[in-house]
């Protein structure tokens, strides 16, 4: 039974690669993202390790800044 | 109205928000695949070749949707001056693209064995080609200008443009003769498409909209950590 869902009639090949082609354009997407907002996030605290305690104050003040420095999200 | 969409506002939603799509987005797309790989019947004509739609359909309607998204968020934004829709439009551009490409590139390999053929020029195929254009050339605006105002000013034009595109998708298998079959789904009258097909088929569409949220949400906090980057740097 497995082997005749693989098989598909000989349509196997066309159906697997069209999901598999999808699922591998999802991941690399996610993936490429992901990176971008990782790089980001830490370049803004590096930049925010380099400020002095009246300007971090300041930047402190800012409840995006503060969300970013939190870490909330994995994603 | 428009200040409920202010970055300060919706930051603390939109960076939580991600880790709850994707486990939602995981959940939906693991009934959708065992729908649309094992229990949705073959088609009579078509046997299993069928199962295809289940990801060309949904990433065609979700491209367009985007798109016109896209589009909406840009001329809103230019006339009202509002920055946040430019940043949310821009967001929504990459995975806009991806299912395009998806689109083009599924519905490709359902052309051969369907049609005996990869590719043709058909109104409906290279009408999608042209959107894809669309998407690479306002992704690259993006990267070539960097004032404010000509990156809104050049991206609303392209959206627009862009947007002409949409409507011929649409109808180009009802205005021309194509080697697409009309419109199975319609909202306004009958859709021809059977039940046991058609919920693999709203499953499927709803996880490639989650997915499409996943990477809007990340996309768009990326873009916000960069503006507050360069914040860092006026300090």
């Amino acid at each position: 039974m497995i082997y005749e869902m693989f098989l598909m009639n000989g349509y196997g090949l066309y159906v697997w690669s069209a999901f598999a082609f999808t699922i591998l354009s999802f991941l690399s997407l996610y993936l490429v993202i992901k990176i971008q907002y990782v790089k980001e996030k830490n370049k803004f605290i590096a930049k925010f390790g380099t400020l002095n305690s009246e300007k971090a104050a300041y930047a402190k003040s800012q409840s995006i800044n503060r969300q970013i420095l939190s870490n909330t999200s994995r994603i | 109205m428009f200040k409920h969409f202010e970055p300060n506002k919706i930051f603390s939603i939109t960076v939580k928000a991600p880790k709850y799509v994707l486990l939602l987005f995981v959940i939906i797309l693991s009934i959708g695949l065992t729908e649309a790989l094992i229990l949705s019947p073959e088609d009579y004509k078509q046997s299993h070749s069928v199962r295809i739609m289940y990801v060309h359909v949904p990433s065609a309607w979700i491209s367009l949707g985007i798109f016109s998204s896209i589009t909406f968020f840009s001329v809103i934004g230019y006339i009202f001056k509002i920055r946040n829709f430019f940043l949310i439009s821009k967001s929504l551009a990459p995975s806009g693209l991806v299912f395009s490409i998806i689109a083009l590139v599924t519905g490709s390999i359902w052309g051969k064995p369907t049609w005996g053929t990869w590719w043709a020029w058909d109104a409906r195929i290279t009408s999608m080609l042209i959107l894809v254009l669309f998407y690479l050339i306002y992704l690259v605006a993006w990267r070539i200008y960097e004032k404010d105002e000509k990156v809104f000013k050049v991206t609303t034009i392209i959206t627009i443009l862009g947007i002409i595109n949409v409507p011929i998708i649409k109808y180009s298998v009802d205005w021309w003769n194509t080697l697409h079959q009309p419109a199975s789904i319609n909202i306004l009258s009958k859709s021809t498409i059977h039940t046991s097909m058609l919920f693999p088929l709203l499953i499927m569409t709803a996880a490639f909209a989650l997915f499409s949220l996943l990477i809007f949400l990340m996309k768009y906090n990326t873009e916000l950590i960069k503006i507050k980057n360069k914040g860092l740097d006026r300090l």
